[in-house]
């Protein structure tokens, strides 16, 4: 018979009849009750009320009997606070019992029972135990200082146990160096403030010298404990490096992972001309990679982190391609997670292997995964420009398939490959038509939409296509809605004689039977710019679009170094930092990665510009997933990549024509200046008179438009970008652009101060540049900044002040001064601000 | 920072509970660190584990409003663990199939009827292993000292007699965990000294439908069974150390000595134990040993198709491959399969779509192959994958890397021990696609 006999006990009166048993006089029947007890508990029914009882058996000199005691008193001390009093006596005497085991097993159970009145009685024997002559015991009282310390801190610092517990992280032992460490980060890490872990070039020596002998999950601890040190140079960063390399051998994969974390991050510090910085990077890939032949759990958990560390330091893993190939059998999760890391691993040397497999998933059973695949595919062709006919070839393989999901996915992505290489495969236009009708979900009839408005003078039917959507017109989603719109006034500016009915179909569809705002102003808008001046109306809607970047879901860079520093963490594996998630939020601390410090003087320290990631950088990414919504929109997704784009000022002259000669000729006069032969002006151009009530809804939207647009008049202005983050500044986030508004250059600064400490005093400064850009008056924030709270400023600037040549040319340096402290940032100002409204050069 | 809120909702660090959950959903085990977590935090899991569909398709990191459920799917269990806080989740799932592996090592099984079984051991061992969220004796040399697995003889006379001094817990002090090496135990005693190694090394490949090989890797592992008394300090040395330049080392293995000499060096635990685990993946290194010819073509608009397959022997260095099966999941418009083996035999399962073919020893001279018709639902499309073929197969006395142990040597004790060292090749996860 087995302890499942445990179980087998009566309906009615169970707890009567332990009751009685746990009361028997005979030694053996109370231990089988209490066995009874414990099974009872393992399935989770509640026999709390059998507290007392049990408690009476805990007076034994049966080890066994105080051990099952002890495991139920583990579970219900902290629901049954009260009646755990009642077994304090026992616990204190059990702490001078001279056996070890029965000492360390009394002092983890006190500190289970969270009462505070318990708390005096725990005092001494802890002292006693922290001391103790027996390692087990010591190593088990460290803990439970933690536990104490949770239950009321500041008895814990009063009497002076924490000072003991750093004591210990001396100790002879290397368990209770390990536990001590555990316990020290525990308390450190809900009492930020506490300087626990005061880590110094000594401390850390101890925590090393501890690393080698404790075990494994005492390595974890400490390593952890290291990752947040600084180094104070790059050759301590060195040598902590060299001690802890020989724990990416180890066994346990969290530990190697704990390892890769410090490895990373002190990196960071090492100059890359480094003979060991290149060891180090050879030294790295072998460990990430036998990750990957763990349980799937664990591969996937690796391969959340291995994602980050491909981004931060893609050249680790740039040879070990294969090893992310998926086999057919491995769980989904781990499936999709290999599938991210190829793409990011894809380079012009690789291309073809991973295009092979690409195909080769494409063809399997799950179709999440073979979605992704076939987006990976796409993704591939934007990355690496040599393969993107080899991509597309392949991508037109699949649609041969017709297996429906992945017709549509392949048309989805075929249109970014159109945006990255516009007039390069439209030969395949024709087969993707031919799929017209077997597409039913709105991402990829949008696209098919797009191609063909984008395309229309080269596809002989494609006014046909687009009226075949526009019958269900108001069945489709927004999206494809308003894709069918722009598509289809792209088609009458490239075809004006044959699709006006078109046009006019369309536009009223939009502006008259639909209810949605993004629609009907998009409506309106098109339908203002064709009545007034279709020259215009070409210029903005057929514009030549920025083209998308190569990468699109890359992790934005300052949010990526505080990830590396949280490496094998559950920040990790969600790829937010831990402020995102983490319950509550309290006591999280930014880390970021160490900057560069060399030992040995800098020869060249740049004038203003602070280390950091290269100025602009983050600010070139031209988002994809941006969904789709027409030209006109695209061009306020991203800043202008190098100086102003023609495109952008021609959406000037259209919205400031807008304001002019078209808003007169919606009030009444004969639609002038019409260059499209037989074109019909809008209704409400040529009938002024039927300003009646169907009409009036429409007209005071136009005037909500006007108004709206109306700010633009200026100059494209670029949304604001983050220019210094809260993390570099103490807590002080800059976000701003730059503006030219009649002749006015002026910079548009955001301030929001992240600090629990109020700002005042600020002031600014510009380096020299390449056009003597300066500000033309001191900044001015009129009252002191409160902790949240967020200032808009717009700072006048002119071009009179010293010149320096900048790389790149548009390069500008910043100073910001507040009561804290003097802040760097640099930034980078599109060059159309500087040029004057009439299209002449401004100040030389 | 500290806020009245830390005081009455303490900071929950590390593993707060853990529930054990069979195939059919029934949470059959609870045990909790800190206070009582409701089974209701179970429901997030089931919901996750619906719409996987599958059970090896379970996320293994899951978040709930208040909680993070970190899981394992182990012998057809499942290893749930409820965190509060951040916690490094390989951690978790390392400590998880630690408790797994201890259950399998003291109840010589990790089922649900071997944990139910001997609950009150697993509630000791889980409680035993883990102190305030904190891992503490996981090494299964010290938790044998500190509680006794269950024997045959023990559990036979404790239920027939209710013998007064049977107990299953150590009354003193494992001496292992007190010392620095804390893996073994001090006071080994045998008669017959013995240490054997096994060079267990798996091929894991995908060879790609033209029979080129995509990717191929080896897994090594050495695991050993030593069982020496006293305080034996033993070097095993290798013809070819430089095959290993990617491995994992058990703790017990002096790092230094071998960056520098290329030697393991080590006082070994007792008994089992996986002394190095390790990788090759040079492609030149890995040879294939087995080829297979294939044809599964489905006709378009016709209910059959044609399944062929054909296995040989390929760079075998000479010795038998043995022990073949050859496992494909069809698509699911198969209805039936209808096929001959030259030799061995096979079964299709038409509920999960897995053909098995116990294929057996290759003889060169007559190649197995497996023929015939595949019957598919009627009037469906004929499917659009094709399946992988998933071969398992051995060779024994041959490491298919080369590796090869020169010497073991043993210091520090006087007896002669006797010596052993076994290789064999497996197949790993060794996939055709076709």
């Amino acid at each position: 018979m087995t302890d499942s006999k445990y179980f087998t006990t009566t309906k009615k009166g169970e707890i009567f009849e332990l009751k009685a048993e746990l009361n028997s006089d005979k030694k053996e029947k109370k231990k089988e009750a209490v066995k009874k007890v414990i099974a009872s508990m393992t399935v989770g029914k509640d026999v709390s009320a059998l507290f007392p009882d049990v408690v009476n058996c805990m007076q034994t000199d049966n080890l066994e009997l105080k051990k099952l005691v002890y495991l139920y008193l583990m579970n219900y001390a902290k629901s049954q606070p009260d009646m755990a009093i009642m077994a304090v006596n026992t616990f204190v005497k059990d702490c001078e019992d001279p056996n070890p085991l029965i000492r360390a097993l009394a002092v983890r159970t006190m500190g289970c029972i969270r009462v505070d009145k318990i708390t005096e009685y725990l005092c001494e024997p802890l002292r006693k135990c922290l001391k103790d002559e027996d390692p087990y015991v010591r190593k088990t009282a460290a803990v439970c200082v933690a536990k104490l310390h949770d239950i009321n801190a500041q008895l814990v610092e009063d009497q002076g146990f924490l000072d003991t517990l750093k004591d210990l992280i001396s100790d002879s032992n290397p368990m209770v160096v390990a536990n001590a460490v555990a316990a020290l980060s525990e308390i450190a890490e809900s009492h930020p403030s506490s300087n626990l872990l005061d880590l110094n070039p000594q401390s850390i020596n101890k925590l090393l010298t501890a690393l080698n002998e404790c075990t494994e999950w005492g390595q974890i601890f400490i390593l952890d404990c290291l990752a947040n040190y600084t180094p104070k140079d790059d050759r301590e960063a060195q040598s902590i490096c060299e001690r802890v390399t020989p724990r990416l051998s180890h066994a346990n994969s969290a530990v190697v992972l704990s390892a890769v974390k410090v490895l990373m991050k002190f990196m960071e510090m090492l100059s890359k001309d480094l003979d060991y910085y290149g060891t180090l990077l050879k030294k790295l890939a072998p460990p990430l990679v036998t990750l990957l032949s763990a349980e799937p759990e664990l591969q996937y958990v690796a391969l959340r982190n291995i994602n980050l560390i491909v981004q931060k330091r893609p050249e680790i893993l740039k040879h070990e391609m294969k090893v992310f190939f998926v086999k057919y059998n491995d769980p989904i999760y781990v499936k999709l997670e290999k599938l991210d890391i190829m793409i990011r691993l894809a380079s012009q040397a690789n291309i073809a292997q991973v295009l092979a497999e690409l195909k080769e998933y494409a063809t399997e059973v799950d179709v999440d995964f073979v979605r992704k695949a076939v987006r990976a595919i796409g993704r591939c062709a934007i990355k690496v420009e040599q393969s993107a006919e080899r991509c597309v070839s392949t991508l037109l393989d699949l649609i041969q398939t017709k297996v429906n999901y992945v017709v549509q996915e392949a048309i989805v992505v075929i249109k970014d490959i159109f945006r990255k290489y516009p007039n390069k495969y439209e030969s395949v236009i024709a087969t993707l038509c031919e799929n017209l009708d077997s597409l039913d979900e709105p991402e990829a009839r949008a696209a098919m939409i797009w191609i063909v408005g984008e395309y229309a003078e080269r596809i002989d039917n494609a006014d046909e296509l687009l009226e075949s959507f526009l019958e269900g017109f108001h069945d489709e989603s927004t999206q494809v809605q308003l894709q069918l719109l722009t598509a289809i006034v792209k088609l009458f500016l490239k075809k004006p004689t044959e699709t006006q009915e078109l046009v006019q179909q369309v536009l009223s569809l939009a502006t008259q039977d639909s209810d949605n705002p993004d629609l009907r102003d998009r409506g309106y808008i098109y339908w203002r710019l064709l009545s007034t001046d279709p020259v215009a109306a070409k210029e903005v809607v057929l514009a030549e679009k920025p083209l998308i970047s190569e990468e699109t879901d890359l992790i934005e860079p300052t949010l990526l170094d505080e990830l590396i520093c949280y490496i094998g963490t559950l920040a990790s594996v969600y790829h937010k930092p831990p402020s995102a998630f983490v319950e509550g939020g309290r006591g999280v601390v930014h880390k970021s990665l160490p900057p560069r410090t060399a030992s040995s003087e800098s020869t060249e320290s740049p004038e203003m510009a602070p280390a950091g990631a290269p100025p602009g950088e983050q600010l070139d990414v031209i988002p994809t997933q941006g969904d789709l919504l027409g030209d006109l929109l695209n061009l306020d997704l991203g800043p202008p990549v190098s100086g102003p784009p023609l495109a952008t000022s021609s959406v000037q002259m259209g919205a400031v024509d807008l304001l002019g000669g078209g808003l007169d000729s919606l009030m009444g006069d004969e639609p002038e200046g019409i260059g499209a032969p037989n074109f019909v002006a809008p209704p409400a151009a040529t009938v002024p008179a039927n300003l009646g009530a169907p009409m009036g809804s429409g007209l005071s939207d136009l005037f909500d438009l006007t108004s709206g647009v109306g700010t633009l008049s200026g100059s494209y202005v670029a949304p604001k970008a983050v220019w210094l983050p809260a993390m570099k500044a103490k807590g002080l986030e800059i976000s701003g652009t730059f503006t030219r508004q009649v002749g006015s250059i002026s910079m548009d600064l955001q301030l929001t101060n992240k600090a629990l400490q109020v700002m005042t005093d600020f002031a600014i400064q510009f380096n020299r540049n390449s056009f003597g850009l300066a500000p033309a008056a001191p900044l001015q924030v009129h009252a002191p900044l409160s902790p949240n709270q967020t200032v808009e400023i717009s700072l006048p600037l002119n071009t009179v002040g010293s010149v320096m040549k900048m790389e790149p040319l548009n390069n500008l340096q910043v100073a910001v001064k507040n009561n804290i402290d003097v802040f760097y940032f640099s930034t980078l100002y599109p060059l159309h601000i500087l040029f004057v409204e009439d299209g002449k050069m401004g100040e030389s | 920072m500290y806020t009245k809120f830390t005081l009455l909702f303490p900071l929950q660090k590390m593993i707060h509970s853990l529930f054990l959950i069979n195939c059919s959903g029934d949470i059959f085990l609870e045990k909790h660190w800190k206070s009582v977590v409701s089974q209701s935090v179970c429901d997030y899991f089931f919901e996750a584990q619906e719409k996987a569909v599958d059970v090896e398709n379970v996320p293994p990191v899951i978040s709930t409003p208040h909680h993070y459920l970190i899981s394992i799917y182990r012998d057809k269990l499942f290893f749930v663990s409820v965190i509060q806080t951040e916690v490094p989740p390989l951690f978790v799932i390392e400590f998880l199939h630690r408790v797994a592996d201890t259950f399998q090592d003291y109840f010589g099984e990790c089922s649900e009827a071997a944990i139910k079984d001997n609950v009150v051991i697993v509630y000791e061992l889980l409680e035993e292993m883990l102190d305030n969220g904190f891992p503490l004796a996981t090494e299964s040399n010290i938790l044998k000292e500190l509680i006794k697995p269950p024997t045959i003889l023990r559990s036979v006379v404790n239920s027939i007699t209710d013998y007064e001094g049977s107990s299953n817990v150590g009354d003193t002090l494992p001496t292992g965990q007190l010392s620095n090496i804390p893996w073994r135990r001090a006071g080994v005693k045998y008669t017959n000294n013995e240490a054997y190694f096994d060079v267990v090394e798996e091929i894991d490949a995908i060879i790609d439908k033209s029979g080129s090989t995509v990717f191929a890797e080896i897994q090594g592992v050495i695991d050993a069974c030593i069982k020496l008394s006293g305080m034996p300090d033993l070097s095993l040395s290798f013809m070819n150390p430089r095959l290993l330049d990617d491995v994992s080392f058990h703790p017990c293995i002096r790092f230094k000595r071998w960056e520098s000499e290329r030697v393991l060096s080590f006082i070994p635990p007792d008994g089992n134990f996986r002394l190095i685990s390790y990788r090759v993946s040079s492609q030149n290194l890995v040879a294939i040993p087995v080829y297979v010819k294939h044809s599964i073509s489905f006709k378009e608009n016709s209910s059959c198709g044609r399944f062929d397959i054909t296995i040989g022997p390929k760079q075998n260095m000479g010795k038998t491959i043995e022990g073949i099966t050859v496992t494909v999941h069809m698509p699911k418009v198969v209805l039936n399969m209808n096929l001959t083996p030259t030799q061995g035999s096979y079964t299709f399962d038409p509920v999960t779509k897995v053909l098995t073919w116990d294929v057996g020893k290759i003889t060169p001279q007559k190649l197995p192959s497996l023929k015939g018709l595949v019957n598919l639902q009627s009037g469906a499309p004929k499917p659009e994958e094709n399946p992988s073929l998933n071969i398992q197969f051995k060779i024994q006395q041959l490491a298919i890397s080369g590796l090869k142990v020169n010497r073991l040597d043993m210091y520090g004790e006087k007896y002669k021990p006797f010596k052993g060292v076994k290789y064999v090749t497996k197949a790993g996860k060794f996939q055709v696609r076709t």
